[in-house]
């Protein structure tokens, strides 16, 4: 896995990219939750992650609610066919910020 | 098509691409749909990750080895899992309820819902756990 971050006002983007499993979710949870506690709002873009397991599922749901309690929003955005796949399998699809 | 490859891996979480490489390359010899290929691939490994999570929970560095065989007969796909790690008592294998939001315990859910059966078996020589995962492949 490898990620890009952009900052825009309050808004920070990270852009992750290849696959996201248990050996990675370390990584990505010092890339976002950081961000999340800052209290910006997080935009994760999927597009370029091909595949996601249960471990990354816990990134997003823990990132999800680290945000409600730092009263700021996770959003996912352009989330891969395969990934929207394992989240709607979680039934996940409504509980997340989907974009 | 009939097919049966089985491989070992180091038991640690850098392996689990390495098993999904493996899974890919045999699903691909017996031309499987993508959607099905990619949901067979998830709950092969997330049976290795529980394997590396749990059996091995509290083990750092260790150089066991677990193995995965996949075979196709009649139409009827088997995938088993071998490894040394803590004896799995069946009846704690459980996920965790959908509604109960909070991460991890997702990983047995998957399995359940893209296998037919999910069953540990008894008596394998040299090995403590064996679980077996089948799904019928139309």
């Amino acid at each position: 896995m490898t990620y890009k971050v952009t900052e825009e006002g309050n808004v920070s983007t990270v852009f992750l990219n290849g696959e996201i499993d248990m050996d990675v979710t370390e990584k990505a949870k010092e890339v976002i939750l950081p961000l999340v506690e800052s209290g910006k709002e997080v935009h994760l873009n999927l597009k370029d992650v091909s595949y996601m397991d249960s471990s990354g599922i816990s990134v997003l749901i823990e990132s999800h609610q680290k945000a409600l309690e730092n009263n700021t929003k996770v959003i996912v955005k352009e989330v891969s066919k395969s990934v929207l796949k394992v989240i709607m399998m979680a039934k996940l699809e409504q509980i997340l910020n989907l974009e | 098509m009939n097919i049966e490859e089985s491989k070992d891996f180091l038991v640690s979480t850098t392996s689990l691409k390495e098993v999904r490489v493996f899974s890919r390359e045999v699903f691909e010899k017996l031309k499987l749909e993508q959607d099905l290929k990619d949901e067979l691939v998830l709950a092969i490994a997330e049976a290795a990750q529980n394997i590396v999570k749990h059996g091995y929970k509290g083990v750092e560095n260790t150089t066991d080895r677990m193995q995965i065989k996949i075979s196709m007969k009649d139409s009827e796909l088997e995938i088993g899992f071998f490894d040394k790690g803590k004896a799995v008592v069946p009846g704690n294998v459980q996920h965790r309820k959908l509604d109960d939001i909070k991460p991890g315990g997702l990983g047995t859910f998957f399995i359940k819902q893209i296998m037919d059966a999910a069953v540990f078996k008894k008596d394998e020589k040299g090995w403590v756990n064996h679980l077996v995962l089948t799904k019928k492949i139309n």
